[in-house]
């Protein structure tokens, strides 16, 4: 009964029907009378929709021009977007200044390349720098008063870059707060962890446009009377405060992924519940939850545009406010699109990265 | 059909007569040609990544073949589903990671195919259940959650899950590699006890010691094909092919 | 003789290295500068309201309002309280969110499953979905349809109109209102027995199938029983509904109901949106179940119906489930932002125009925050409790 094969079999090409362009339309398009259906409304669907979008927003819109007579043909009147363009970058910034912010945005980009590049030595240093020394610079640069740059108030701010002023330090300054309170959660001190939970859950409970009231009209009644203030600082607070309790949560994932093992091993060489922390659990619990991080901050800036509503003129508010300008009545989609448009790129790329990150911490820990 | 069958491949519990499979364009397995007859016990060995696993995956139809003939009790695997539920009916099967149901009880994942498929009443499925479950040595664990027994236990629990669909064939996909050394003895006893009695198996393990003690034919496979086919006597004292003794050299080392 | 000593018991450090105590000692502090921070600020807060003319306490609650609401679902005008605008508010909430989870909820779904379809077109364009509506804000995306897409509807009197029963126009979607006549209390009664009645046919279903193995077609027979007994006692009590059909009198439509535009654009927006994190949550959740357990329960004979009923929709809810309350309340919490196109929900009546009439803000905003507060908490404590019941049993 021995079988024995004397020489290897050759491999052979799989049937035509299986492979090349018949055989995945086949598998993945008609595999049976359902899902071939399906395949043509999806491509009646698609026809009926994608189409005459393209066609609206590329092959008929207008591109060039100086005011909406240039918009006649009607497509899409990018003319709109493109007259306005600086507004919506740099809100109502004086136009003499506005390579501060350029030259900010540049600085940023050239700090954050390093960061990428695999071989870099220094890339704590850096990281260290571009979390907490740069927001300084950013802080003198945008809004002067010093160094012989000319004042800026926070009211000219707008657009764009007032969407990423309120990201950033959004998430720069609800980091730290946020690691206190995770620690502070876990804390064996009663008072302490009943601190923490009420001050996380208040902040997870409410929405943010209640903490954005609050901020901008409570804020003002706290302080003793005739203090000036700010009113991006107080969204600014407000924001802090709010980011920081889901941040708390972040990290308290983090560490509560940290094996027991650690914790002991620490506690066994003799180091101080702050640097055990630091030097120990938290760098790792940091490193596990930076997809998670990245999350919070696509989440904060998704939410900036809130600030519309107490009056501050973000990205979205800047577009919204030109939308009703009589000169450019009835633009408003194109408006939105754009501002759709920027958004998605930003906060898809960044749901990229997080992802990509992920899959590379996944495979290292 | 089942008039066929009776007449014609009563002695033939599966045949495979040409079987080719690709995955895209890689080639997996080529030119299979296997009988198998009722009551015989056929251990399956070789490299991994030889397409063991995947070729008796194709006689349940979990995947799916491009080229030849599949023929299980007499009824051809094709894209029918009437034939596909029939042969599922009628052959079992243990997977390596058990892939008990983690949410059902010990007891329930032995009724569930009793009763939604044969739709057996509950009373009935449960008796029948108990009895396979007495079979393979832990009565007393049917109100538990898988969750909560050992691996040894979970497979014994995954045998006698399969049995209690009165299979006439049993296919084991390397049904001890995940367990630790220690429980790899209770599952052979339940394994040796079902071939003892009867029951047609096709099995594709690492315990030589088992193919040894209770295999009426051993096939070692490399590359997609079937290299050598013999009585474990003769083919663990006598490999003919050159494949075969590199492989056997290597298992047996230990 | 056995002796109570204290020198068996390890010695205590003086009190400024015991870490017990020093713990004690850095609560009270705490507990001290929370104290001290809140009392600055409340004196703070007094202080600057007494200057600035505005009362305190609740007793604003009893005051006219003043002022009319756009869309309430209680009787108001202008002569009812300030309370009363904090309950039209909530109610106004409530709607939306409950109307939003229900429309996220279906869209969700469907989403979600056909993700996961192995047709790659529709998976395809579920992905896009997906990927477009998670990544762009929510108020744009409001902003987007009360702004640019509504108003591309017809004047009133060219209004979209199906059978002269249903009217769509850039004032809102106009339907038939029902008039219920007293006799209609039967069908209700009707309805109530056919609940009872299916509850008891599908315990009768599942003994009979555990006596005897048969299976019985519950659903098809529950449906005909739901539809078909209501409908028998409308029939006979004389069919006991009318219809206020919406009239075009003048510029405007008069009678039937109407979902403003303000309630339609929020309702899309945040439905549109949360389907996209919920249609994610079920792909995930369907993905999360191993498919060695699909296997399994091919291999053991049942179809992929079955085997989708028994063995994957239940390991995959309990991933599900947690995480759909959880933008459950987010929804709730989001459609907050009706204040950004006057939809007049508890923010923006409660918070918005009632806090700029009374200019008391502390109240105001209290009362606000507790009412978002108590729906998180009831949330929570229900996730809690769901979890804790589906936990899989484990060593």
């Amino acid at each position: 009964m021995a079988v024995i094969q004397h020489s290897p079999h050759e491999d052979l090409p799989p049937p035509v029907s299986q492979t090349g362009i018949i055989g995945w339309l086949r598998q993945n398009l008609f595999s049976n009378w359902l899902n071939s259906l399906l395949t043509l409304l999806a491509i009646f669907i698609l026809w009926k929709t994608v189409v005459p979008l393209v066609e609206w927003a590329f092959i008929k819109a207008d591109w060039v021009g100086t005011s909406r007579d240039d918009c006649d043909s009607g497509g899409a009147c990018w003319v709109f977007v493109s007259v306005r363009f600086k507004q919506f970058m740099y809100g109502l910034y004086p136009e003499a200044e506005q390579w501060r912010i350029n030259l900010m945005a540049i600085m940023f980009v050239l700090l954050m390349i390093p960061m990428f590049i695999k071989s870099f030595p220094w890339k704590k240093w850096l990281g260290m720098f571009i979390l907490f020394g740069f927001p300084i610079v950013g802080f003198y640069l945008l809004s002067g008063g010093a160094f012989g740059l000319e004042h800026v108030e926070t009211s000219l701010w707008g657009g764009l870059t007032l969407t990423l002023v309120l990201s950033a330090v959004g998430i720069v300054a609800a980091l730290p707060l946020g690691i206190l309170l995770a620690l502070g959660r876990r804390s064996e001190m009663p008072i302490v962890r009943a601190l923490s939970v009420a001050f996380i859950e208040l902040w997870r409970g409410v929405p943010l446009i209640t903490v954005l009231f609050m901020a901008s009209v409570m804020l003002p009644l706290f302080l003793p009377e005739g203090t000036q203030f700010d009113k991006l600082l107080r969204a600014l607070i407000g924001i802090v405060m709010f980011q920081s309790a889901y941040m708390a949560e972040v990290v308290r994932g983090g560490l509560q992924a940290i094996p027991k093992g650690q914790y002991e091993a620490a506690e066994a060489l003799g180091l101080s519940y702050w640097k055990s922390m630091g030097l120990i659990i938290l760098p790792q619990a940091l490193k596990l939850v930076i997809p998670g991080i990245v999350n919070t901050f696509i989440a904060l800036f998704k939410d900036t545009t809130l600030v519309l509503i107490i009056g501050l003129f973000d990205l979205l508010a800047m577009i919204q406010s030109a939308t009703q300008d009589t000169k450019w009545l009835g633009f408003s989609i194109e408006g939105y699109v754009f501002a759709a448009v920027t958004f998605w790129i930003f906060c898809f790329g960044m749901s990229r990265y997080s992802q990509a990150l992920e899959r590379k911490l996944h495979t290292g820990h | 059909m089942t008039e066929d069958f009776a007449q014609t491949n009563e002695k033939l519990a599966v045949e495979i007569i040409g079987m080719h499979k690709w995955y895209g364009e890689f080639h997996v397995l080529k030119n299979i040609n296997l009988e198998v007859r009722r009551g015989e016990r056929i251990v399956v060995c070789g490299p991994s990544g030889s397409g063991k696993s995947t070729m008796i995956r194709c006689i349940n139809r979990l995947e799916e073949h491009q080229r030849g003939k599949i023929i299980v009790d007499g009824i051809e695997l094709t894209n029918d589903i009437k034939n596909i539920d029939q042969i599922r009916r009628e052959v079992g099967m243990c997977f390596q990671h058990f892939n008990l149901f983690p949410h059902l009880t010990v007891l329930e994942n032995c009724c569930l195919a009793p009763i939604w498929v044969r739709k057996m009443p509950r009373k009935e499925a449960e008796e029948v259940a108990m009895k396979y479950l007495e079979r393979v040595k832990i009565p007393d664990q049917a109100s538990k959650y898988p969750g909560q027994l050992s691996g040894g236990q979970q497979q014994r629990v995954a045998i006698a899950r399969s049995l209690c669909m009165n299979p006439r064939i049993m296919l084991f996909d390397e049904p001890t590699s995940a367990l630790d050394p220690e429980m790899i003895k209770e599952v052979l006893d339940v394994m040796v006890e079902l071939a003892e009695s009867g029951m047609t198996m096709l099995c594709v393990t690492h315990e030589m010691g088992f193919a040894k003690t209770v295999a009426d034919s051993v096939i070692f496979m490399d590359g997609g094909e079937i290299i050598e086919s013999n009585k474990p006597e003769e083919f663990f004292s006598n490999p003919q092919h050159e494949r075969t003794q590199l492989f056997l050299s290597q298992i047996l080392q230990h | 003789m056995p002796m109570d000593n204290q020198d068996d018991m390890p010695s205590r450090p003086p009190f400024w290295n015991d870490p017990d105590k020093r713990a004690l000692i850095f609560q009270v502090l705490v507990l001290a500068a929370v104290f001290a921070f809140f009392a600055y600020i409340f004196s703070n807060t007094l202080h600057n309201l007494e200057k600035r003319g505005i009362s305190t306490g609740f007793d604003f609650l009893n005051n006219e309002a003043g002022f009319g609401i756009l869309m309430s679902l209680i009787p108001y005008d202008e002569t009812y309280t300030f309370g009363r605008t904090f309950l039209v508010g909530l109610l106004n909430t409530i709607l939306v969110s409950f109307l939003g989870i229900i429309l996220a909820t279906i869209i969700g779904f469907i989403i979600g499953i056909a993700r996961l379809s192995n047709n790659w077109l529709v998976a395809k364009i579920a992905a896009v979905y997906i990927e477009t509506f998670r990544n762009i804000p929510l108020l744009l995306q409001i902003l987007f349809w009360y702004f640019a897409m509504l108003p591309l509807l017809p004047h009133p009197r060219q209004s979209v109109n199906f059978g002269d029963a249903f009217f769509l126009n850039s004032r809102g979607f106009y339907m038939p209102a029902p008039v219920f006549e007293s006799p209609f209390l039967w069908v209700l009664a009707a309805m109530i027995i056919a609940i009872i009645a299916v509850v008891v046919l599908v315990r009768w279903a599942h003994k009979r199938q555990a006596q005897t193995g048969q299976q019985f077609h519950t659903i098809w027979v529950s449906l005909a029983i739901l539809v078909v007994l209501p409908l028998i006692a409308y029939i006979a009590t004389g069919m006991p509904l009318s219809w206020n059909l919406p009239e075009l009198k003048g510029f405007n439509f008069r009678g039937g109901m109407t979902i403003i535009p303000e309630l339609a654009a929020l309702l899309l927006a945040l439905s549109i949106y949360t389907a996209a994190f919920i249609a994610e949550i079920v792909r995930s959740g369907i993905q999360a179940v191993s498919h060695g357990q699909t296997e399994a329960a091919y291999s053991l004979g049942l179809r992929p119906g079955k085997t989708l009923q028994l063995v994957v929709i239940p390991q995959a809810m309990r991933v599900i489930i947690p995480q759909l309350t959880s933008q459950y309340l987010n929804l709730t919490k989001n459609s907050s932002l009706a204040a950004a196109v006057g939809y007049p929900d508890l923010v923006a009546v409660f918070a918005g125009t009632t806090l700029n009439q009374t200019g008391q803000a502390v109240e105001i905003i209290f009362m606000t925050m507790m009412v978002y507060l108590t729906i998180s908490l009831l949330i929570s404590l229900f996730m809690n409790w769901y979890n804790k019941k589906m936990a899989l049993v484990e060593r």
